[in-house]
């Protein structure tokens, strides 16, 4: 149960970048998470308004995508989204190279500019 | 229009890159900023901090995890016991509560730092960073890092370590490879301890543990040993002096 954790590093990272960008709010942050990550979407969703409350991203809304599995069998070269575990659908090797699926990024966020900023390009 | 963000006037502005990038786009404006970064980009950046503090150091750092109770600190005394006289020892316990286990380590004489994570189920790389702190490096060759006893979420956290080594123990399923596949798909080597039980384990089927974890994790190596017994300690010392040899070798 790290979504806490998780929650918590994504709201220190856009945070920086929110300032970074003279922004007075962030209104949407956009995660692309793996079933191999090792994270409950609906549990970081819940954690996301209690770590975010009184934050510039209080309002914001966590839009999360939700990628496949993917392997590349290195026994007979298929590509597939494995039925089971990480064992190839043709061949049924285990020794197989994940092409896909583990991912735990924040693709981008939507930010609010302050409207008169004091940094002059 | 701007040709260094991408952004082109319109209603849209997105500024590409990683977060940081310069911004031309117009004050008071909604903007997409790209990121592509990691959840936790930022524990991997301390755990890349910590590796490389270990590796100038020359110590070799192993990360134990398994679930609790599986011996993980009866393994350590074993392994201090048996490697002391040929290299400098230091251990990181974690846990959520109490100094009991780095108490137990340090009655072997081995400097030991006790990392209690509160209500965290899991290491992570600040934890490790703070606790190499207190810890002389230079009069240390072998660190282990014994993990909060927990399947799922150590896996997720880069500490800094040079290897994993996950413990699966007798008294518990045989199929725990293919119910927690992460942590035992990270796994450098798998070592199924309390060997010395089996038979009083009708359950536990050495060979179903095997056909599980290479369900998982095809290529990585497994060895089964009894820390009390002494069963399989000299396979693990093996593994242990070969992996810092190797590291040496390439640092």
């Amino acid at each position: 149960m790290h979504e806490f954790s998780l929650c918590r590093g994504v709201l220190q990272q856009v945070t920086r970048i929110a300032e970074a960008h003279h922004a007075i709010a962030i209104n949407a942050i956009h995660l692309h998470i793996g079933p191999l990550a090792g994270v409950e979407v609906a549990l970081l969703e819940r954690a996301f308004p209690l770590v975010s409350r009184g934050t510039i991203a209080e309002h914001a809304t966590l839009e999360v995508t939700r990628s496949v599995v993917t392997i590349y069998c290195a026994k007979c070269g298929n590509r597939c989204e494995p039925k089971r575990l990480f064992i190839c659908n043709s061949c049924h090797s285990s020794v197989t190279e994940l092409l896909s699926g583990d991912e735990m990024r924040i693709e981008n966020i939507v930010l609010k500019k302050r409207v008169q900023t004091d940094h002059v390009h | 229009m701007c040709t260094n963000c991408g952004c082109n006037g319109g209603k849209q502005y997105t500024v590409q890159g990683d977060g940081f990038s310069a911004d031309h786009t117009p004050p008071g404006e909604t903007v997409i900023v790209d990121v592509h970064r990691a959840l936790l980009f930022d524990n991997d950046q301390q755990a890349a901090r910590n590796r490389q503090r270990l590796t100038e150091h020359n110590i070799t750092a192993i990360n134990l995890m398994s679930s609790p109770g599986s011996g993980k600190t009866t393994l350590l005394e074993r392994t201090i016991d048996e490697l002391l006289t040929r290299y400098r020892i230091a251990v990181i316990e974690g846990d959520l509560e109490t100094e009991n286990d780095a108490r137990r380590i340090r009655a072997k004489g081995v400097e030991a730092v006790q990392v209690t994570t509160g209500n965290a189920c899991h290491l992570d790389a600040a934890m490790v960073g703070s606790a190499l702190q207190q810890l002389d490096l230079k009069q240390i060759d072998l660190l282990f890092i014994e993990n909060v006893g927990n399947l799922v979420c150590p896996a997720s956290f880069d500490l800094g370590q040079h290897r994993n080594v996950t413990l699966l123990s007798t008294t518990e399923g045989d199929d725990k490879p293919e119910k927690y596949p992460l942590i035992f798909r990270a796994s450098d080597l798998l070592l199924i301890s309390k060997i010395d039980l089996l038979p009083l384990l009708d359950e536990f089927d050495l060979q179903c543990a095997a056909d599980s974890f290479a369900s998982v994790a095809a290529d990585t190596p497994l060895l089964q040993l009894s820390a009390k017994r002494g069963d399989g300690v000299a396979q693990w010392l093996a593994w242990l002096n070969d992996t810092h040899q190797q590291l040496q070798r390439s640092s």
